[in-house]
């Protein structure tokens, strides 16, 4: 499917673009409403506050740390998912990509009852001189819990897309699944293991519900930068305002550096053919 | 070759990313079949009230309002209640963005004066109960607490209201009273959050309203001290001035600040003004 025309047709009813544009409105109005109550005068002092400024540092940090963690935890997952068959993988997929559509404040109980100081864990860490409850490790775990599917629905999608004639040709040649991995596979799918890990770094940073439960809230070391918006808001809409422009504007630049139209129109087109496949094999 | 990534799949759940900041809706407790938004009609025979009255309380008069609703329901059976509850400051953005509200009970009078001075009152607001912070801590004590000043121990993990929300600045008042300086391991921004962290074990101490103790039942213990006295939590309910059924609303008000209003508030731990 390398050629742009393969199966190109490209005719749309035009009722559809109505629709289609009643959609994209229903997303972008409510920014451009929000971005309308912004107190421009004050706009810099407000973000550039110190409980702002810190905040920030905070949740760039702390989403940074959480994406690493999903890229150790999260690529493995995938090859397992993606490349092997084993009795249960339907329902570890399931489990895996459970965060995506629990409410984070479930999220949030379920890591207090986990790691909390009288949880499943705490209590041996805690005897270990551990403690993770109101600690920036503990808004590091919710992250990481609630942004680890998206990096591994991504990856296992590219995964199935490539296929595994370039590893079977690698492994026919001698080399051992390490080699061919590290050598074939992630370059292969270099890119969606990117595009994962952005999606990843940008929910890590919007995390809310499960860091309010699980972690709390304390200047520079639990209050991210969502927290510090929820609690502006109770005495000063316009910081509020203010910083979740700042939270909009940090998480469509992240987004619009892995979803950059492509350049040539026929990998344009290769690409969204594989993707309709990745998605379905995912979602199967 | 296909080297392509799945950009739709990754589009596609890029949508769940805006699960990502969920703010607290109110939860709206409908005591009985509403018969529309604050509608309805009023006084259809004389002495006879009718219709619906929507009521916007704080959360920490849950479980009070929810009695009286019931009580009122009662006394008047022709007459609904509808409540809803959420943070004070919450529900007064929602009046003053026209949200359809007969009565306003606000935990804090800075709340209802924002109404007030923002002309969305009809008449002023009556004080009708006081809270007080207590300590609450689980019920094994595990800090073994037992005054203000035990809190400022090192070691105690503490968990505070921030300085932004009602519960936060009491706090400050009464630290100040004290003389003794906290160093809370979280600032949390609802009185909910920090009575979470103690009854959870998570932490050892938590300084809330002696209506949250009370409510958490066997879940926390509270611990009075006399600094509390310094930071005393007034309660104002008021008629919205939109309010379409101010007969209605004007009888649920009276029945909170009157003779069985302050028995329900009494048993829930709240004082009278």
């Amino acid at each position: 499917m390398d050629q742009a025309n393969v199966g190109g047709y490209h005719g749309i009813p035009r009722w559809i673009y109505a629709i289609a544009a009643a959609g994209g409105l229903f997303v972008l109005l409510p920014l451009a409403a929000m971005a309308a109550r912004v107190n421009w005068p004050q706009f810099i002092p407000l973000v550039t506050s110190e409980s702002s400024l810190t905040a920030l540092g905070l949740s760039l940090r702390t989403s940074a740390a959480s994406t690493a963690l999903c890229i150790v935890f999260g690529v493995p997952l995938a090859l397992v998912l993606a490349r092997s068959n084993f009795r249960g993988q339907r329902l570890l997929r399931a489990f895996v990509l459970l965060p995506l559509v629990l409410p984070p404040v479930v999220g949030g109980i379920a890591l207090l009852y986990t790691f909390g100081r009288q949880g499943l864990l705490g209590r041996s860490l805690e005897a270990a001189g551990l403690q993770i409850a109101f600690s920036t490790t503990a808004v590091v775990l919710a992250q990481t819990f609630v942004a680890l599917p998206f990096l591994v629905v991504s990856l296992e999608g590219a995964l199935r897309t490539a296929g595994g004639r370039y590893e079977a040709v690698a492994a026919t040649l001698g080399a051992r699944p390490t080699t061919v991995l590290r050598r074939v596979t992630v370059p292969l799918v270099l890119p969606g293991l990117a595009s994962g890990a952005v999606l990843s770094f940008a929910r890590s940073l919007g995390e809310f519900g499960a860091t309010l439960t699980f972690a709390g809230s304390l200047q520079g070391v639990t209050r991210t930068l969502p927290l510090e918006i929820y609690l502006q808001r109770e005495t000063d809409a316009d910081a509020a305002v203010a910083l979740s422009l700042v939270l909009v504007a940090v998480a469509v630049t992240v987004v619009g550096l892995t979803y950059r139209r492509p350049t040539h129109p026929g990998q344009r087109s290769a690409r969204t053919g594989s993707a309709d496949g990745g998605w379905n094999e995912v979602a199967r | 070759m296909n080297t392509g990534k799945p950009r739709l799949a990754a589009l596609l759940t890029a949508a769940a990313l805006t699960a990502g900041l969920t703010a607290c809706a109110p939860s709206a407790t409908s005591t009985g079949p509403s018969t529309g938004p604050s509608g309805g009609a009023s006084s259809d025979t004389a002495g006879q009230l009718s219709g619906t009255v929507t009521v916007f309380a704080a959360a920490s008069l849950k479980a009070t309002f929810t009695t009286l609703a019931d009580e009122f329901e009662k006394k008047n059976p022709g007459a609904k209640v509808t409540l809803s509850f959420a943070g004070s400051s919450d529900l007064a953005t929602q009046i003053s963005q026209g949200a359809p509200a007969d009565v306003f009970a606000s935990a804090d009078t800075g709340n209802m004066a924002k109404l007030a001075d923002a002309g969305l009152l009809d008449g002023t607001a009556t004080n009708f109960a006081t809270n007080v912070l207590q300590i609450a801590v689980p019920p094994s004590n595990p800090a073994s607490i037992g005054s203000f000043a035990d809190l400022a121990r090192p070691g105690v993990k503490v968990v505070v209201c921030a300085s932004q929300v009602p519960c936060g600045a009491a706090a400050h008042t009464v630290e100040n009273a004290a003389g003794v300086t906290l160093a809370p391991v979280s600032e949390e921004s609802s009185v909910t959050d920090v009575l979470g962290k103690v009854t959870s074990g998570e932490a050892d101490a938590g300084l809330v309203y002696v209506t949250d103790v009370k409510a958490a039942g066997n879940k926390a213990k509270g611990i009075p001290f006399a600094e509390s006295g310094k930071a005393v939590n007034t309660y104002p309910i008021a008629i919205v001035g939109a309010s379409r059924n101010k007969e209605l609303a004007a009888a649920f008000i009276a029945m909170v600040a009157g003779a069985d209003g302050r028995k329900a508030l009494a048993d829930a731990g709240f004082g009278t003004p």
